[in-house]
This record gives structure tokens, sequence and C-alpha cells, in this order.
């Protein structure tokens, strides 16, 4: 108990103190996962539109392996990503293991399905409430889709939401694509991993405080925003 | 107007069959709709006239058989419907009166000026800037009722535009669709409101069990309905 109370005491110092090695970490997780989460959306959102609204062969084929998908194990990923990355590999020529840029691509592969297959979810629904309107006023099919990627879009907004959660709080993937190499693809998971194993508990504490924090601020700043949509445009 | 009239219509079904799920809902409906009169598709609940009505608009293909306008099996462009419930997108009154416009193809200032014009014949200019979901249900039949009409459709569908709502609302409505039939659009309108089909239908189209049992002038209809399903609906009779 003592432990936990001098660590939590030791991490409030570290945190308040804004030291600089804590700072970079946090920063390098948020430019890591945010730039994943907008490669995501850029990928997934067209991608759930297309599956909710078009008809062609294998469709629901797609529908399922994008569902299951949603569920990846991010070390394995993370491994197929090194595989492609490492210098044998395809794209291995690029130089790209072990930067930040690895594990965007790790993080984006890993949130994708979990994006679109929410955004299809989501579009499906206001597809079955809005097409005969749609259709009646002479909306082609993929004009529908950008129609309701709109009306959606604070629903989807929470999607992208579950895609940056998951994408923050994992480890396994931007373990193996970054090498978490201190200084340069160190971010706030992979920390917590080494400062636990390495029994440094203050900083790996003060690092998963901040995590949570920022889990949470951003998780109330969504909720507030889909109440103020709600009242706002019903 | 005239002129572009007569190039749509008589709207005309022939030998018309559609099911769905194993179901027959449509059985051989045969039609020639004039664009004169407001014609009423009378039923009870489950006869067929919302399937019948999207059968004629081009939102269900048939089974069988063949719908033309004029002679021609196009689905002629100058139409529009408004549905029981009205579907409002997450933003402004008038954009969504605008949004039908813009897929027509037409200009922004341009839209823009004929969405206001139709939100003011509704009666709605001052809600204009108000998101179009919070507004009554009333309202929203109005603004779905110009969206419509913004588009100056030859012929506008209305499928139980009233069911959903309270008298008032309904009277507003039914003052509206007169409004639009009498600048020269056609009207076709599925109701199981007896007191509202008098109001509103020059002719009625009754349906049963998917069949066109009547098509009659409403003054005959209403005086004297010759078939026994039709009369036994307007005593009440049927569910």
């Amino acid at each position: 108990m003592s432990t936990l109370v001098d660590s939590l005491q030791a991490a409030a110092g570290l945190i308040t103190d804004g030291e600089s090695q804590l700072a970079g970490i946090v920063i390098l997780s948020l430019r890591v996962s945010l730039s994943a989460v907008s490669l995501a959306a850029l990928l997934g959102l067209p991608l759930g539109a297309l599956l909710a609204v078009g008809r062609f062969p294998g469709r629901q084929t797609l529908i399922i392996v994008i569902n299951g998908f949603m569920g990846l194990p991010p070390v394995v990923v993370g491994l197929l990503v090194y595989l492609l990355l490492s210098r044998a590999g395809p794209l291995g020529t690029f130089g790209l293991l072990f930067t930040p840029t690895a594990m965007i691509v790790a993080q984006t592969l890993l949130i994708t399905p979990i994006i679109a297959a929410l955004a299809r979810q989501i579009i499906a629904d206001a597809w079955a409430e809005t097409h005969e309107q749609l259709r009646s006023l002479g909306a082609a099919p993929w004009r529908a889709a950008l129609t309701l990627l709109w009306d959606t879009r604070f629903s989807l907004f929470t999607a992208l939401l579950a895609g940056f959660g998951r994408a923050a709080a994992e480890v396994g993937a931007v373990m193996i694509v970054g090498g978490n190499i201190d200084g340069v693809t160190r971010v706030m998971t992979t920390t917590i991993a080494l400062e636990t194993s390495k029994g440094d508990l203050p900083l790996a504490l003060a690092l998963g405080l901040v995590l949570i924090t920022l889990v949470l601020a951003l998780n109330t700043a969504a909720h507030l925003m889909r109440q103020w949509a709600m009242r706002r445009y019903g | 107007m005239m002129i572009a009239r007569q190039d749509v219509f008589p709207l005309e079904l022939n030998e018309v069959c559609f099911a769905s799920g194993g179901q027959r809902i449509i059985e051989r409906v045969s039609l020639a709709i004039d664009g004169h009169v407001r014609t009423v598709i009378l039923g009870a609940n489950g006869a067929g006239k919302s399937v019948l009505m999207r059968l004629m608009h081009g939102l269900l293909a048939p089974n069988s058989g063949a719908i033309r306008w004029c002679g021609q099996p196009e689905r002629a462009a100058a139409q529009a419907m408004v549905f029981q419930r009205p579907i409002m997108l997450r933003t402004t009154a008038i954009a969504n009166v605008a949004y039908g416009l813009k897929l027509a193809g037409m200009g922004k200032s341009e839209r823009l000026a004929h969405a206001t014009e139709a939100l003011d014949k509704v009666g709605l200019a001052h809600l204009a800037t108000r998101p179009a979901r919070v507004l009554s249900g009333g309202e929203q039949q109005r603004v779905a009722l110009a969206r419509a009409w913004a588009l100056s459709p030859q012929i506008l569908f209305l499928d139980e535009p009233t069911a959903s709502l309270d008298p008032g609302a309904t009277h507003e409505v039914e003052r509206v669709i007169g409004e639009i039939a009498a600048s020269g659009c056609k009207i076709v309108m599925t109701t199981h409101n007896l007191g509202q089909a008098r109001r509103l239908a020059d002719e009625i189209i009754f349906l049963h069990h998917g069949r066109v049992v009547e098509y009659t002038p409403a003054s005959i209809f209403f005086a004297a309905p010759r078939s026994p399903e039709a009369a036994s609906f307007m005593k009440g009779e049927l569910p």
C-alpha cells in the first residue's frame, strides 16, 4: 500500500514539475495516435459509407471481415508491419522501421477497421431511415453517401474517438515497430511497460495517470459536444 | 405549364404486379391517371396504398407489368414525394429545402431564392434558419412540402402526409396541399382518413388486398360506392 502511495506522490511530483522527459513522451504519443486516427478516418469513413450505401458482390464478406478486424491483436499488426518494413521486407528500402512513421502506419492499420465498421453501422442506420427520401429527390448513391457522412457527423466523431482510445492505449504494435527507443519512439504505453519491469513505478504511474486523464478529458469533451449537437440539431 | 403537363400524362399502369418476401402486395393493377385532378388512393391498412404509390414514383420496380408516362417508359423527372414521417437532414429548414434543388443542379444563389420562396408559401419563412429536426412534426411536414414544391414538380405524391399529425397541423398541411394543387401540380395522395379524402379528392382509387376495386369520381364514390368492400370500409367495418 505504501508503495502505491509513495509512487503516487512521486508521480504527482513528476507531473507538476512538468519534467521535459515526461512531456516529450506524452507529445510523441499524441502525435502518433492522432496522426493514425486522421489517416484511419480518411480511409475508414469512406469505406464505411461505401459498405453502408453501396450494393456490390462481396460486400457481405467485406463487412464480416472488417467487423472481425475490429478485434485485431496489436502485436499481430505490429508483426505484419515489422515484416513489411524490415530491411529484407518489401518496403525495407524506405528505412522506416523503428521510426514514429512506422508506429503511425501500424496504428492506422489497427484502427481503420474499427472506424470503418462503426461508421458503416451508423451510416447504414441513417440510410435505412432516409434512402427513400434521398432517392426521391434524385440523389445518386455516392451523393447519398456524402450527404449521410455529413448528416451523421456527431455520431461518427464517437467512432473516431473509439479509434483514438484504441490507438492511445495499445502497446504491442508500437513496441514491435517502434522499438521503444528512448527519445525517438518511446511513447506512454511502452514506457509504462518498460519502467514497470525495471521497477521505476513513479514514472510508470505518472504516465498512466496522464494517459487516463487524456482519454477521460477527450471523452468528456465528446460527450458534451454530442449533447450540444442533439439540442442544436436534433 | 399546360404543354409540359401533356408531356407527362396520362400516367398508365398496365397489369402491374408487385410481391415482396413471397407475399403478393399489388395484383394486376391497371390504371390511367389523368393530370388535371386530385387523386386519392383510399384503402385500409395493408391494402397496398403506399406500395402502389412507390411503384408509380419509381422507388419500387414492378415484378411484372408496365408503368408509362404519356406512353414513355422513362420515369418523368418532374415529380416529388412527401412521406408520412418527414425526413429532415441535420441542418436548417432552408438548407433542407435547398438540398433538393442542389441535387437538381441549381446554382447557389438561385436555390436560396427558390427555397426562401417555397418556405414562405408554406408559411414558415420565419423558421428558415432554425434546425429542421427540432421543429414540431407539423412544421417539419410543411418543410418537406416546401422541399417538394420548390422542385416545381408536375406531379406530387403524398403518402399519408398527416397520419402522425394533430388536427391543427393536419389542417395546415391540407391547406398547403390545396395550394400546391391550385398551382397546377397533379396530386396523388394516400390516406385512410375518409374525412380527408372527402376534403381533398376529385377522384378515388379504392384499393383492397392489392387490387383496385373502384376508380371513380369522388362525388360518386362518397354518394354510393359500387363495391361491397368500399361500402363496408366507409361504414368502418374493415380493419
